[in-house]
């Protein structure tokens, strides 16, 4: 058996090599569904964080009581419990943003991105790593709903964060903040990161 | 009369208004996973329909009975423990996300018997897809949807009732099984294209998405228009009197106007 990759590797990995949106292509519900502002992106981001992160420590202290056969159950349990706390704390304190992202904050639960992260890791390694892996992975996810949400703020409203940064006479993108212009945006913007690969891995090719 | 009309607005908006992959966003990962061939995708299509309307079945039937605050089973259950005021009154809401979750994924493991039983050369087609499905959004989004619908509501008259909950899972199916046939479609023409590279497979898969998207925008409206020509006329008689002559009026899914004014 290979040896697991350090709690360091993880997280390094998570963040942009194995990108949960870009590369790996895990959590396209949400990433599609909330990324058109920069406040309900960073709100499902820090979400996503705090459900990983926990469910992962839990997982990880249980690894070795897991029958191979009922472990995906177990992970999906773990994960609607903690994504309960999170949606009834979304609920009490920021009812708005709770209104905004809707029925998307239980649909963590059946978040491919948290599932596998279990599977590949807390299920195997220790406590310590399970959580820099959680970290790396939500950081990584973060970027990336960022970036999307941010094209699409900018185009669609003129606005990031609430703040003009286009001049008032630009002509709102109304497209980009509706459903078409969120697979258009993650569509291009994979296109490009795959693209800023490929250029990459040319470079290294023609070094070696 | 009334509730047939009901039921196939709730049909037409589930299906192609507020289709679940297009307008939601739910189920995108067999979208782009799986669309390569139609008949494969038409497959999946028709195994997530079904286990969708099973799902939704089980989950309408547990909200009302056992959830939602004075449900029947549950007021039972805790009469032998709690008194008569408390346990008329129990509310078990925040357990849903996990009832339902157990739902689905119980519902996911009878349709694979089944299929395993009566299809074995569908299921081996199949794969690992299966099992998938349970953590496929477009199941948990129309639980949701009906629990929206039954818990959420403020008056308990409005409270979707079995019919309504099947019809939207369903159609909801249906919609789904549309979205990801179209796609299959497109790429299998696709396959025959100079795609650039960094846009192989995924990237290209979701601008495809996007532009039908746009084109099942145009279907936006329609449940209302029709709920407007269907209603009692007095109503909207009442309404146009009121209305600006260049504003469009409409009724919508609740009952409440809207006005939207056409440039």
């Amino acid at each position: 058996m290979a040896d697991l990759p350090t709690a360091t590797e993880r997280f390094i990995q998570g963040i942009l090599p194995e990108n949960p949106v870009y590369r790996q292509m895990l959590g396209l519900c949400p990433t599609l569904a909330v990324t058109n502002g920069m406040k309900p992106a960073l709100t499902m981001a820090c979400s996503v964080a705090f459900v990983l992160l926990c469910a992962n420590i839990v997982i990880s202290l249980i690894r070795n009581l897991l029958k191979p056969h009922l472990r995906i159950v177990v992970f999906t349990l773990t994960i609607a419990t903690f994504v309960t706390i999170a949606d009834r704390f979304l609920a009490a304190y920021l009812f708005q943003m709770s209104k905004t992202l809707g029925p998307y904050i239980p649909l963590i639960i059946v978040n491919c991105l948290i599932i596998c992260r279990c599977e590949v890791c807390a299920s195997k390694q220790s406590v310590f790593t399970a959580s820099a892996d959680a970290m790396g992975q939500a950081l990584g996810f973060g970027l990336a709903l960022s970036s999307i949400a941010a094209v699409r703020e900018i185009l669609g409203t003129g606005m990031f964060f609430g703040i003009r940064v286009l001049p008032e006479a630009w002509p709102d993108w109304v497209i980009m903040v509706l459903p078409p212009g969120a697979f258009l945006t993650l569509g291009l913007l994979l296109g490009l990161v795959n693209w800023l690969g490929m250029i990459k891995a040319r470079r290294a090719g023609n070094d070696a | 009369m009334i509730y047939f009309i009901d039921i196939m607005l709730i049909a037409l908006s589930a299906a192609l208004i507020n289709n679940f992959v297009l307008y939601y966003f739910v189920g995108i990962c067999p979208f782009v996973g799986v669309s390569r061939k139609v008949e494969m995708a038409l497959g999946m299509g028709f195994a997530v329909t079904f286990v969708i309307s099973i799902a939704a079945f089980l989950s309408w039937s547990i909200t009302t009975m056992v959830l939602i605050p004075g449900a029947p089973v549950s007021s039972f259950i805790a009469g032998f423990f709690l008194p008569a005021e408390a346990a008329a009154n129990i509310d078990l809401t925040i357990l849903c996300y996990i009832v339902y979750i157990f739902s689905i994924a119980s519902s996911v493991q009878f349709v694979e018997m089944y299929v395993r039983k009566f299809f074995p050369i569908l299921y081996r087609s199949f794969g690992v897809f299966l099992p998938l499905i349970t953590t496929n959004c477009a199941i948990l989004f129309a639980c949701l949807t009906i629990m929206s619908h039954v818990v959420g509501v403020d008056n308990p008259e409005d409270a979707w009732d079995l019919g309504r909950a099947i019809a939207l899972a369903f159609f909801g199916g249906i919609g789904f099984t549309i979205a990801i046939v179209i796609m299959s479609g497109i790429r299998e023409e696709l396959e025959l294209c100079d795609v650039p590279e960094p846009f192989r497979d995924a990237a290209i898969t979701l601008v495809i998405g996007g532009i039908l998207a746009i084109a099942f925008m145009g279907f936006t409206g329609v449940d209302s228009g029709i709920r407007k020509a269907v209603m009692p006329k007095p109503e909207i008689q009442a309404a146009d009197s009121q209305l600006n002559a260049d504003a469009f009026v409409y009724v919508d899914m609740k009952g409440q106007e809207g006005r939207v004014r056409i440039p």
